[in-house]
């Protein structure tokens, strides 16, 4: 199963660091990085495969949740699938 | 990989527009609980909806988070009761009572199906049942009850009409200190579907199958969003953006269904493409005519806009699922959405009008509050010219308001939660008393030389 990161806030120090590190410390696999920066909002998606991952996806979603709260920024992890269905027929 | 823009504008809708799941409502037959002992079928019913429903409310809690779309409520809806209390005989309460502990057990925070189908007229079970709802309402937590009285096919039963004027009136004294709970979860119907997911009105019809999944999604406020990018756009283009908008969320209704259905191992029924507001700021119908133009909901021309929405609603949404059913279109609860509670207040949305934007949503005069001293008839001749919208049109119509007992128009109530506050309406109270009392039935109506 493959699920998409997206990270929007203010620029700082260590976002991208901080993000893969949670991935690699659950075995999840990044697989696509775009990232942006508008004056000085952050925004980054990032594709992963959590197919391996050593926790349930949704206590890792919560991780990423959790991390983006402790860092003032709106991290969310969600399932593929409802991007794929919203937006592609 | 997807682009950017499209996944941002999903977070968007999630975040800043309120998109959510309404609800996951699994339908379940308590057709095979039906036994002549009562005590027996609530047994067994009991055991059935504890057993189809165990692991529902943890499912969508777990779809809810590895999709990243909240699923606000699960539910439960069951074949009217009325059926089974016809072959039982008994306490109808003890079925009440039965529903809500099984509801409670299972975690959902509704179970409908408290219900009757009297559009021809009583079968037996039916008469006891309705005249047990208040008691019902006010003895239960989680139990929503509501009955049809009138179709497009059999035309309206005025007996029925008559009766649930005074039921509806009773079910408000009986819960006047418990912030009339009981009015607020019963719904009188014209041509009810039976595969609806929300409530207070669903019920699992007879012709379901024996248990079903059925998904209400939501969305006003992307809806509404939507249009404020585009200002001076011209109607046509509203509409196809208002497609569009209905496309994207019924999508993701499509896929929690499924996904669901899958999990739970019981079939898919329908998607309910409906925009259900919420007293939450920026998750309003209302605000949605307004942003076509309207100076405040319930000026001259909300009919038409409404008109516009409600189709391309279902436009918009049909292609985006497999099966679309129950009400589909877009609602207009007087006390759950912000533009129309504020419209009531300031005098410029009336129930006159409200009546005629039944003619065109998805389903009718719905969490209205009414002057305590409505007399059961009135309340009945609601129901009565309700339903007769409903019949005429080929379409839903619903009654839903709620006489707050010691209070006049022009007053407030506060229901609390996603109920929400309504302004008091004014009503006409002329004396439509002689009408009701006749009984009897209004024939269906001619399907053909429409005008």
């Amino acid at each position: 199963m493959r699920a998409i990161i997206t990270v929007v806030g203010k620029d700082m120090v260590g976002i991208l660091a901080k993000i893969s590190t949670v991935c690699a410390e659950n075995n999840v696999n990044v697989i696509e990085v775009s990232q942006s920066i508008l004056q000085d909002m952050f925004c980054m998606i990032m594709l992963v495969d959590v197919s391996k991952c050593n926790i349930e996806f949704t206590a890792f979603a919560e991780k990423c949740k959790k991390l983006g709260e402790d860092m003032g920024l709106s991290v969310s992890a969600m399932h593929e699938d409802i991007f794929n269905s919203m937006h592609r027929i | 990989m997807i682009n950017t823009k499209d996944i941002l504008e999903t977070i968007n809708m999630i975040q800043e527009e309120n998109l959510d799941i309404r609800t996951i409502t699994m339908g379940i037959s308590l057709l095979d609980c039906a036994d002549s002992d009562i005590d027996r079928a609530c047994g067994r019913i009991y055991d059935k909806i504890c057993r189809k429903a165990e692991k529902l409310v943890e499912t969508g809690e777990n779809i809810e988070k590895e999709y990243g779309i909240p699923i606000i409520n699960k539910r439960i809806s069951v074949t009217p009761v009325s059926m089974l209390l016809g072959a039982s005989g008994g306490d109808p309460i003890k079925y009440a009572r039965t529903l809500d502990k099984a509801a409670k057990t299972v975690g959902v925070n509704f179970l409908g199906g408290y219900s009757a189908l009297v559009h021809k007229g009583f079968a037996s079970g039916d008469e006891a049942l309705i005249k047990s709802i208040p008691e019902a309402l006010a003895e239960t937590e989680r139990l929503c009850s509501s009955v049809n009285i009138g179709s497009t096919k059999t035309g309206i039963n005025m007996d029925a009409v008559k009766l649930m004027g005074e039921i509806v009136l009773e079910s408000a004294i009986k819960t006047k200190d418990n912030g009339l709970v009981g009015p607020s979860k019963l719904v009188v119907f014209c041509n009810a579907p039976e595969d609806n997911p929300f409530m207070a009105g669903a019920f699992h019809g007879a012709g379901e199958p024996d248990c079903v999944i059925n998904v209400g999604v939501s969305g006003p406020g992307v809806v509404r969003a939507a249009l404020s990018k585009i200002p001076d756009a011209d109607i046509t283009e509203v509409a196809d953006t208002v497609k569009k908008t209905a496309f994207k969320i019924t999508r993701v209704g499509q896929l929690v269904a499924s996904v669901a259905s899958e999990r739970l191992g019981v079939p898919f029924g329908i998607v309910d493409l409906s925009l259900a507001p919420t007293p939450a700021v920026g998750d309003s119908v209302a605000h949605i005519l307004e942003e076509m133009g309207l100076e405040q909901c319930g000026a001259c021309g909300t009919t038409a806009c409404l008109a516009l929405l409600n189709d391309a609603v279902k436009k918009g949404g049909v292609m985006a699922s497999s099966h679309v059913g129950g009400l589909s279109g877009a609602f207009i609860p007087v006390s759950e959405d912000a533009g129309m509670i504020d419209a009531a207040r300031s005098g410029s949305l009336l129930i006159e009008k409200l009546e005629a934007m039944t003619a065109v949503c998805s389903v009718g005069l719905d969490m209205i509050a009414i002057p305590g001293d409505t007399s059961a008839e009135v309340i009945a001749a609601i129901i009565a010219d309700e339903a007769a919208i409903g019949m005429v049109n080929s379409k839903t119509t619903a009654v839903r308001v709620i006489p707050a007992i010691g209070k006049k128009d022009g007053e407030e109530i506060n229901f609390g939660g996603l109920f929400g506050v309504s302004p008091i309406m004014k009503v006409n109270t002329c004396s439509p008393a002689k009408f009701i009392n006749r009984g009897g039935r209004i024939p269906a109506p001619l399907q053909s030389l429409k005008n």
